[in-house]
């Protein structure tokens, strides 16, 4: 048993406990963000591409998931498919573009279509623009669960935030994730061994994307709402905080990341705006003091201990 | 023409906004050689090395390789026919183990490499003929080291194994001696010696102690076009050759 199993137990044990220990709805909102950070993470820990557009997948897969569901009454797990399949969509044209540059142009390209996408979902009817979409019906589940109840509901989000995560856990471990580290780790290299890296890059992508998209839809569900909150860029500026907090390039990183984020923006409500400052301040003494982030200075620790009996 | 090239470029040229880098040079390596390209700083030796693996676009000229005109192809492709070069600085991946560099080199011919669905297990038997690759190398004992922790002349030789997995026709070494110690210099040297017995090497050297040593052919190159080729003995008679590089003729 490695320290990846024990991480799964653990983390299977919190899902299992958490909502009888915490407000249901905050523990969801944590699994949801911590499903985009972990989307997000997948395309910067493990290929080095930084976006800085993915809140357009997570906010465009929440207006797709809520008309499907609310305009369309089709039921829920269709409007996480449609959420989905259409943030997949939004990620192939992104990703088509902003491959063929690098670094800060990259991050830019993704910036602006992601801006471009803000845009239309103020300008769309169905968005209702401003006030967003409101009171979407969570529905029942294969037509059978009542999502409505909140513990059902719950129990939907663990289940789709446990299968988003493996999907992840597995790429990041896979044929296709060696090769993505391969391109991180040196480019040019992995080029010069015959790979095409602009295909690898596009499926990183592509994949980030419709799990970020996968998080948001399940975000509208748990909130019933869908608004231009999740498509502005703050969003996209809080995927970075998240995974650079928890531990870029680990596999739980991210969802610690995202636990502390969410958490301290709840709990530190009372704090009124200053909560901004708290978490801006916590940012740059975790960027200039531990830079792996969390997880990652915990698992040197753990590594340097081993090595030291 | 009973001389086989596996590759010959014509006129390759490579410009920089009006700066010839690469003039006219007309390269023919003959197959199952080892073939050095040498010459001054800024020669122009690692842009040719760039042309030929498309890291550049040749502003004019063309390139074949087995008789095949490979101007137009893109980097990855000329790979995949078999031209693998290595890097002027050490090109490893550095966070993954010695076992994993040599893999990702062997992993492409299984077509899974999309496979995101897949294990990485599955890669692992691919870990027999990589422990042999490391084995030929001497890095046996290295096999799960992170490479970022190896020695520079250990990075050397496992980007040596890496481009072997390709089994590559050619294979291109960008100053695969460079910044080594003496007693890894000569066993580099050795390696490739030995790995070239059934393949063609075209190399950029500096070190003329490797270079005579081991090297079949010789092109001197300056400030981007061919000065002088030959045997080693011919080219380090010549006196324009002694010019380049002593900056006088007394030799």
């Amino acid at each position: 048993m490695n320290g990846k199993h024990i991480g799964w137990i653990v983390l299977l044990l919190l899902g299992l406990v958490a909502p009888f220990l915490v407000y249901p709805v905050l523990v969801m909102k944590i699994l949801c963000f911590a499903l985009f950070a972990c989307a997000f993470n997948l395309l910067l820990g493990y290929t080095g591409l930084l976006s800085f557009g993915h809140s357009a997948f997570l906010g465009s897969a929440g207006y797709l998931c809520g008309y499907t569901v609310q305009g369309l009454g089709l039921s829920p797990e269709l409007g996480l498919l449609a959420g989905t399949a259409g943030a997949a969509a939004l990620g192939f044209i992104f990703g088509s573009l902003a491959i063929r540059r690098a670094g800060i142009y990259f991050a830019m390209i993704t910036l602006a279509l992601a801006q471009l996408v803000y845009f239309l979902a103020l300008q769309f009817p169905f968005t209702g623009g401003e006030d967003g979409m409101q009171g979407i019906p969570r529905g029942h589940l294969f037509g059978l669960i009542d999502l409505s109840d909140t513990m059902n509901m719950y129990f939907f989000v663990l289940a789709v935030f446990l299968f988003g995560f493996w999907v992840i856990d597995r790429a990041i471990d896979s044929p296709f994730g060696q090769v993505l580290k391969a391109i991180r780790e040196n480019e040019a290299r992995a080029i010069s061994l015959g790979y095409d890296v602009d295909r690898y890059k596009l499926l990183a992508f592509v994949l980030s994307a419709a799990l970020a998209g996968l998080a948001g839809a399940t975000k509208t569900l748990v909130f019933q709402l869908a608004s231009l909150t999740d498509v502005h860029w703050h969003m996209s500026g809080e995927v970075v905080l998240m995974t650079l907090l928890g531990g870029v390039g680990t596999v739980f990183g991210p969802i610690v990341g995202a636990t502390i984020v969410v958490s301290l923006q709840n709990y530190g409500a009372e704090l009124g705006q200053w909560v901004t400052v708290l978490t801006g301040t916590i940012f740059v003494v975790c960027v200039l003091a531990f830079r792996r982030g969390v997880v990652g200075e915990v698992a040197l620790l753990i590594k340097r201990s081993g090595i030291r009996p | 023409m009973s001389t086989d090239y596996i590759l010959q470029t014509r006129d390759l040229t490579k410009e920089f906004k009006g700066f010839v880098a690469v003039d006219k040079v007309n390269l023919q390596v003959q197959r199952g050689t080892i073939h050095a390209l040498i010459g001054p700083n800024g020669a122009g030796k690692t842009t040719v090395f760039n042309l030929l693996t498309k890291f550049l676009t040749p502003t004019r000229g063309t390139i074949r390789f087995n008789g095949i005109d490979i101007t137009p192809e893109k980097s990855a492709q000329i790979a995949r026919r078999g031209v693998v070069r290595s890097f002027q600085i050490s090109a490893v991946f550095p966070h993954l183990s010695v076992l994993e560099n040599v893999r990702v080199a062997l992993q492409r011919k299984l077509g899974t490499s999309f496979h995101f669905w897949r294990s990485a297990r599955s890669l692992d038997v691919l870990n027999g003929r990589a422990m042999e690759l490391l084995e030929a190398v001497d890095l046996q004992s290295f096999a799960d080291t992170i490479t970022v922790e190896l020695p520079y002349g250990r990075k050397r030789a496992l980007e040596i194994a890496t481009t072997l997995a390709l089994e590559p026709e050619l294979m291109l070494l960008d100053e695969p001696t460079q910044g080594m110690g003496h007693e890894d210099v000569g066993r580099v040297a050795d390696l490739i010696k030995r790995v070239a017995a059934n393949r063609t090497v075209l190399m950029v050297e500096h070190n003329l102690g490797v270079v005579s040593h081991i090297c079949d052919t010789i092109t001197v190159l300056q400030r981007g076009a061919v000065l002088a080729e030959g045997t080693y003995a011919v080219v380090s008679a010549d006196p324009r050759v002694l010019e380049a590089y002593m900056g006088t003729a007394h030799g």
